[in-house]
């Protein structure tokens, strides 16, 4: 309609193509207290390259993608060595586009002694979602890894009862997933609804 | 089955017998459960409790009046606002997130703009007398989610006089809000990159003469409960947890200033301009629920301190800019009080219906799209009256978020009643859940 490029929808919902988390790693120096950071987990954790896939300093914020075998050993010197002693929850982000790594899990730390935070990330596939829990490290995370199963699926390995928590317990699917289809409201109108939000006014 | 009691039906389960309660003859029901030898009771209170401060409910398992476990059951308020999040556009964002935790809208809406800034890169261009204004709506907002904390705890605890006088300050504090934005309650007030509109004429005085009555009011409640014999037996020693159960289990906000530490995000991780402002931190020791008390009536003065700094303030800072000058973010129009409500300032109409084509189109992008947000992820977060509450939001440069999260103070709080209430009495139980003062909208959000 109008000649208009790519969906000309002005609706508030662009229908845009969802794109990929971003696979780019920061260079040193990092800035701030980050190569502090960086330096102190390498010295107290020889693992440290195989651990950690990539380092990203965005928006004055530092995030460090671990990989989830290594996730709790991670955890462990973050909390004991680096004296992050608080774990600010988790947060599942779900990338389907991003194959291979569809499912995310963002743990921020915070530190107290040192009044500092750090992000870690660790990305799943899909069809094999699960990511050892970290409960045993910050015992606070045990509500925010059963939010995160509810929302997305995303299975904690060793959590002491990963049961939904938000939803009820015989709900199907995971809502916060990209993939969740999504519900209509019948008006009662001569049959008319108003369709889920990802369908409304295509213009098509 | 001895008799069969219309208000307490009983029926045999692999757990034992199962009694459900309801009313009605509590001598026949004690009898009854008297004929069986288990001692060990479970308990299930709320949802819909007076007591639970909210649609919570808990699970205890008794031994005659001591609980040995307690469970919280939430969701109940769930309703699903991350999600809808992401179908309307950043703007629309802060009437969302203003109804999750209900008691403290402002503190919502500003960690969800301060995240939306950063991610846009312009925190640094937010002016002062919007900073300013955030600042003091918020503290405002601290005084009247306290008082509804202590209010309502008191209540809770036997002692109903402290709720009215608590109620009544609350009042103050929501007229102060319905005069600058219009509303009591959701405001939506703080937008990404300002706030909605400017302070009313007249409002500075009106704020300053009602610090003066809330400061002079506050010695009520001070007066009933600090140092009373009956308030400090049912809250002394109540609650317990100390720093390192609250580290591990994540506990920010008064909990965790009771143990002595003064963590507290205006102080050490400052946002909005807060090490501009002359405040203490409060702190108790005592780790139970009179130290949460005595910290929060403590933060009720020091509120009051940076409001009356941030009118100062105000005064010096007549007619600056209240929204980014950037105009592809800040919304088109100043919005204004007309004869039908708030909307669109008359001016404003008049230059995009009568003079300004180019105007009209800006109005209509930007207000039915919404501006775009680069790609990334953020986390921000403020000290609400709760803990810290933080907004972990990830863009993939659209109008819209891409996954919005919260890091409610409530939520992760609410784990530590076990920890709180288990091996104390289940009268206790009541005076935990107050201290952690959990909102429910919040929680479930």
């Amino acid at each position: 309609m109008f000649g208009a490029r790519g969906t000309g929808d002005t609706s508030g919902y662009g229908g845009l193509v969802r794109s990929a988390a971003s696979t780019g790693s920061s260079e040193r120096p990092y800035g701030s207290y980050f190569d502090e950071v960086a330096d102190d987990l390498e010295r107290a954790y020889p693992l440290f390259s195989e651990a950690i896939e990539r380092v990203v300093v965005d928006r004055g914020e530092l995030t460090l993608h671990v990989k989830r075998e290594k996730l709790v050993e991670v955890a462990m010197i973050l909390r004991d060595s680096l004296k992050f002693e608080m774990c600010m929850g988790v947060s599942g982000i779900h990338y389907p586009t991003d194959s291979g790594r569809e499912l995310h899990a963002v743990y921020p730390l915070l530190s107290i002694t040192n009044n500092r935070r750090v992000r870690l990330e660790v990305s799943v596939p899909d069809a094999d979602a699960h990511i050892p829990s970290v409960v045993e490290v910050w015992a606070g995370n045990n509500w925010h890894e059963r939010e995160t199963f509810d929302m997305f699926g995303i299975i904690f390995d060793g959590h002491p009862g990963l049961t939904r928590i938000l939803m009820p317990d015989d709900w199907q699917g995971h809502p916060q997933r990209k993939d969740y289809a999504l519900g209509g409201i019948p008006v009662e109108y001569k049959g008319a609804t108003t369709p889920p939000p990802n369908e409304r006014r295509s213009y098509k | 089955m001895s008799v069969f009691d219309p208000y307490a039906p009983s029926r045999d389960t692999t757990e034992g017998t199962v009694y459900s309660v309801t009313g009605g003859d509590w001598d026949a029901l004690v009898q009854e459960i008297g004929s069986t030898k288990e001692e060990r009771v479970v308990v299930n209170m709320g949802p819909q409790h007076p007591s639970t401060h909210g649609v919570l409910r808990l699970v205890l398992e008794l031994e005659g009046e001591t609980v040995t476990e307690a469970r919280c059951g939430i969701g109940y308020l769930h309703t699903g606002i991350e999600k809808n999040m992401e179908y309307r556009s950043w703007t629309q964002g802060t009437t969302f997130v203003t109804r999750m935790d209900y008691l403290g809208p402002l503190f919502n809406e500003t960690a969800y703009c301060l995240a939306v800034e950063k991610l846009l890169g312009i925190t640094e261009d937010v002016p002062e007398r919007a900073n300013v204004i955030r600042v003091m709506m918020m503290e405002l907002n601290r005084i009247s989610s306290h008082m509804v904390a202590l209010g309502t705890g008191a209540l809770e605890l036997g002692a109903i006089s402290p709720m009215f006088f608590a109620f009544r300050e609350r009042e103050t504090v929501l007229d102060i809000f319905e005069m600058i934005s219009g509303l009591r309650m959701n405001m939506a007030y703080v937008r990404p990159g300002g706030v909605q509109q400017d302070l009313p004429a007249g409002a500075i005085p009106k704020i300053r003469d009602a610090v003066k009555l809330m400061r002079k009011n506050f010695k009520d409640n001070t007066t009933l409960l600090v140092g009373n014999s009956i308030w400090m037996k049912r809250t002394q020693g109540i609650g317990y947890l100390d720093l390192a159960g609250c580290t591990t289990l994540g506990v920010t906000g008064p909990v965790l200033r009771s143990t002595g530490l003064p963590w507290d995000l205006r102080k050490v991780q400052p946002y909005s301009g807060y090490e501009n402002y002359n405040f203490d931190v409060i702190t108790a020791d005592s780790c139970d629920v009179y130290g949460r008390f005595l910290i929060r009536m403590g933060e009720l003065e020091q509120s009051l301190r940076i409001v009356e700094q941030a009118l100062d303030k105000l005064e010096k800072l007549e007619g600056a800019p209240v929204m980014v000058a950037d105009k592809k973010i800040a919304w088109p129009a100043q919005l204004a009080l007309g004869g039908d409500g708030l909307g669109n300032s008359l001016d404003h109409i008049r230059e995009i219906m009568g003079t300004s084509m180019e105007s009209l189109i800006h109005h209509f992008k930007l207000v039915t799209e919404g501006f775009r947000v680069p790609a990334g992820q953020v986390y921000a977060a403020v000290e609400s009256p709760r803990g810290e509450l933080g907004a972990h939001v990830v863009s993939d440069g659209g109008t819209h978020p891409y996954r919005m999260h919260f890091r409610e103070p409530s939520f992760n709080n609410l784990q530590a009643t076990s920890a709180m209430s288990e091996g104390g009495m289940i009268a206790d139980i009541i005076g935990a859940v107050a201290s952690i003062d959990p909102v429910m909208g919040g929680v479930d959000r």
